[in-house]
């Protein structure tokens, strides 16, 4: 069990909980992830750490409620707990001085942005974290990535802030104004994360890619996480997330990614209705509950 | 249950003369359980298994027991269980076996301990298995489940055990019993390994496992779930800061195996790990009381051909598909148990054998179809089994929405490389003393499926219980009672 010990929400959707894993905050790295499970039905889903405080023993993780178990977990309130957290799992970021590196975050996957900003930087980088979102509401951290980084730039696809368009255009700015770049570390949509190695490959900019294949137990035990880096079957979970963003079968993960839409889109509609009522009983009879039809109990 | 009457005539008290035949276990009717996940065999009564158990000739020199990997009492258990004491048979059982619920269901009794029965040499030998079952099913049932635990003094030393599975769980239960400190790290969210994630319901029901997890932790056993170690904790960590005085290894051969062929990434490919995963240890065959989705589809083809692989068969079939069995060999080199593989048949899994997948046929990313060669036996190889070799232009398509790879695992390396001096072999498994479970870093043992590779539950617990009696020699504890002390080769 991990209570919750405080909730915030940044901007205006995009919800951060701090929650106690003692042992866990004393081994998280930039870039590594866990997996956690709100109770007793729910499903196993991957967040990254948004942050973590071995001194209170605590971790930290930032998520937009997009389906069922985030906006379960978006529901929860600070002494409440959540049942299972394991982690870290999956490589930490791959540390060295490079030089200028410009950290791309897209969307929620600016989450891992402070860890990862702030270990480049004690590598010894020049560190530039461009943050986009699709508008105002969605941008995080910003004072936090403004101390942690040499640069913030701020993107939004409607221009409510910053520079009106996607943040990989300004990646695309300094490199057309020549400036120097030694790496690009991406995270974000995979379709986002796909056009940024597609610019940055002509211009021979090393490019790394957190990617979010669908997990299950995060360990490599069952291979749903499969995605394909220079031709090799690669398990996301214990071989990345992290990979050279130039050799990620992009089509394949977008693919991979969409398995389950229906469930899920099903998944989410019962739960809101189940929380539009109040409580989190059956209700009578479920139009949902055909697998379980089919399977028998 | 029509099955049960063939047999009827006999079920009189007493039978003079030996009966050849096995007294069958009832079980669901095949089209009734092929739409469900309760168990299949549905058990003994008492008097089947008493009639059962007198088939028993109680041979002097037992030549069953050496059949089994941890030498079950079977002639005395068997004999208790005649004279009417089933809660005494079953702590017979006890001294050498802590999971006879479990082992009576899923051990393979025609290659073990019902090989050698002296009864089998003329008809259907004892029925040791399901006589197991029963005796610790009625113990669980009438409230007698380890009742007289009497937790033993403390010895003041503390062992790590990494992994809840069948070794794990087996090396736990004996190094408390003697009286020291366990705690078992496991990292899933709930305990029994492949027992909890692969093996299905329909044969091993969850009440079983929960119920022989519940026995181990009265012992004082303390289990940490979600405890990956190799990234939470390393082993050297738990010996030199958490202060473990010694510790097993007991992570299984979990990583999944892929057949190689083109399409294997396609969306409706799985790994047998994955699809059991989903439906026995996240309920997503509850879905959507349970979150976990698992997809609806209407034609699965699964490859391989052991338990594993009829596993996979039959959940795909309760979750509502038709399932087509493929495999490169023909039955006679099938390694599932001869149970499982009828079971599969009489449920309508349809085996198409001497056939091999050659290519993952998709449509927008799904699986439209698996591109399949025939195959005939060849020369032997070096397993001594006929080597199969593909049949010139016999490839053909079968349609289908889903393909599952059950070919097997490997070893998963979290554990291995981030320990520091441990000796692995060439495939990545541990290196430990097949008697004593003792690896080349002085006070940590190994054994089971991180040792062995992919073997049976039985053998996973009785390689636990020899490195628990290894681990209390190690730590200097008192010698237990019934553990039979081997021979121990040095810790070097
Ligand atoms: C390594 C990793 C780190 C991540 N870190 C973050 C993070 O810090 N913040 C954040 O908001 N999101 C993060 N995600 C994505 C997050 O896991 C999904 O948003 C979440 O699982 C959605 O669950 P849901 O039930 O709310 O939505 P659903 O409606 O079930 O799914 C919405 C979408 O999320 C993805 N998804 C669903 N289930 C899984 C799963 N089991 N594993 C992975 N993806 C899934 C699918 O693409 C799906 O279409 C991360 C994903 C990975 C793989
Ligand atoms: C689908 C299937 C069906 C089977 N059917 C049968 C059968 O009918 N009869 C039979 O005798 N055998 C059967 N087997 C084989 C049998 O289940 C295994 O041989 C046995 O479970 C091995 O036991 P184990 O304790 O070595 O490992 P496992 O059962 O694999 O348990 C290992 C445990 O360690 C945990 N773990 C792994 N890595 C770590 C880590 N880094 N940190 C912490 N914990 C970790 C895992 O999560 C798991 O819980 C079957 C196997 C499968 C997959
Ligand atoms: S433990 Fe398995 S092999 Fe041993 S007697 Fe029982 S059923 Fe037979
Ligand atoms: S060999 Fe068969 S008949 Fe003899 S004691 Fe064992 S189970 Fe009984
Ligand atoms: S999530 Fe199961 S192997 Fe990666």
């Amino acid at each position: 069990m991990h209570k919750i010990v405080s909730r915030r929400v940044l901007g205006q959707r995009v919800v951060e909980l701090e929650v106690e894993a003692p042992a866990m905050s004393k081994k998280a790295q930039a870039g590594q992830f866990f997996i956690l499970r709100i109770d007793e039905t729910g499903e196993r889903i991957p967040l990254t750490f948004a942050g973590w405080d071995p001194e209170a023993g605590t971790i930290m993780m930032a998520f937009l409620p997009i389906g069922k178990t985030t906006n379960h977990l978006a529901s929860l309130k600070v002494g409440d707990s959540i049942r299972d957290i394991a982690g870290p799992m999956g490589e930490p970021t791959h540390l060295e001085k490079y030089g200028h590196v410009v950290f791309l975050g897209g969307g929620v996957g600016t989450a891992e942005a402070l860890p990862v900003a702030r270990a480049l930087r004690q590598a010894g980088n020049k560190v530039t974290v461009i943050q986009g979102a699709r508008n105002e509401d969605l941008l995080m951290y910003e004072d936090e990535l403004a101390a942690e980084s040499d640069q913030l730039l701020i993107a939004t696809d409607d221009g409510s802030k910053g520079y009106h368009g996607f943040g990989l255009d300004l990646l695309m700015k300094m490199i057309e104004d020549g400036e120097q770049i030694d790496m690009v570390h991406t995270i974000g949509p995979a379709i986002m994360m796909k056009m940024t190695a597609e610019k940055t490959r002509p211009h021979g900019i090393h490019t790394v890619a957190s990617l979010n294949p669908i997990m299950m137990d995060g360990t490599g035990m069952c291979g749903a996480c499969r995605v394909m880096v220079d031709g090799e079957t690669k398990f996301g979970c214990v071989d990345g997330p992290e990979f050279d963003a130039h050799k990620v079968d992009w089509d394949l993960l977008m693919i991979r990614q969409t398995t389950y839409k229906p469930e899920e889109e099903a998944s989410n509609e019962r739960f809101k209705k189940i929380q539009e009522k109040g409580c989190e009983c059956e209700p009578a009879s479920d139009p949902d509950s055909k697998v379980k039809e089919v399977a028998g109990n | 249950m029509s099955d049960v009457s063939n047999n009827g005539g006999a079920a009189k008290p007493k039978p003079s003369k030996l009966n050849p035949n096995v007294v069958p276990m009832p079980e669901q009717d095949a089209k009734v359980r092929a739409g469900n996940f309760d168990e299949v065999p549905t058990g003994y009564t008492m008097e089947m298994a008493q009639e059962e158990a007198s088939r028993c000739l109680q041979c002097k020199n037992e030549p069953c027991r050496p059949g089994c990997p941890v030498e079950v009492p079977i002639k005395d258990f068997i004999g208790l269980l005649r004279d009417g004491d089933p809660i005494a048979a079953a702590n017979k059982i006890k001294e050498t076996n802590n999971l006879p619920a479990i082992c009576g269901r899923v051990c393979p009794q025609e290659e073990q301990c019902q090989a050698p029965c002296v009864v089998g040499k003329k008809g259907d030998p004892v029925s040791i298995g399901a006589l197991e079952r029963f005796v610790a099913d009625y113990q669980r049932d009438h409230g007698d489940h380890d009742a007289a635990i009497e937790l033993p003094e403390s010895t003041g030393k503390k062992v790590a055990i990494i992994g809840a599975g069948p070794a794990g769980l087996t090396a736990a239960a004996d190094l408390a019993m003697i009286g020291h400190s366990v705690t078992v790290y496991e990292a899933l969210h709930a305990p029994g390994g492949v027992l909890a994630y692969g093996i299905p319901r329909f044969r091993l029901p969850q009440a079983v496992v929960d119920s022989e997890v519940e026995m181990i932790k009265k012992l004082g056993v303390n289990i940490e779930y979600n405890a990956v170690i190799g990234k939470l904790f390393t082993i050297d960590e738990l010996v030199d800061e958490l202060g473990f005085d010694a510790c097993f290894i007991g992570t299984g051969a979990g990583l999944p195996a892929f057949a190689n062929i083109p399409g294997e990434n396609l969306n409706g490919v799985y790994s047998a790990n994955e699809l059991l995963t989903r439906v026995n240890l996240m309920k997503a065959y509850q879905f959507p009381e349970f979150d976990t989705p698992i997809k609806p589809h209407n034609k699965v083809v699964v490859l391989g051909a052991g338990n594993t692989a009829m596993d996979c068969a039959r959940t795909s079939l309760r979750l509502g598909a038709e399932v087509t069995l493929v495999y490169r060999r023909s039955e006679a080199e099938m390694t599932a148990r001869i149970d499982e593989l009828h079971h599969a048949k009489e449920e309508g899994v349809d085996f198409q054998l001497l056939t091999n997948p050659v290519e993952v046929i998709g449509e927008d990313g799904w699986v439209k179809a698996v591109k399949v060669q025939k195959m005939e036996l060849g020369e032997p190889d070096d397993s001594g089994r006929r080597r199969p070799v593909p049949i010139p232009d016999s490839e053909y398509e079968i349609e289908a929405d889903a393909f599952v790879v059950a070919i097997g695992t490997s070893v998963n390396p979290l554990v291995p490389n981030s320990t520091k001096n441990l000796d692995l072999n060439k495939w990545g498994y541990i290196l430990a003393d097949p008697s004593t479970g003792a690896t080349s870093k002085p006070g940590v043992y190994a054994g089971g499926d991180i040792v062995t590779g992919a073997a049976t539950v039985i053998t996973a617990m009785g390689a636990g219980k020899d490195a628990a009696v290894a681990i209390n020699r190690y730590l200097g504890g008192p010698e237990p009672e019934v553990a039979e002390p081997e021979e121990e080769v040095g810790t070097a």
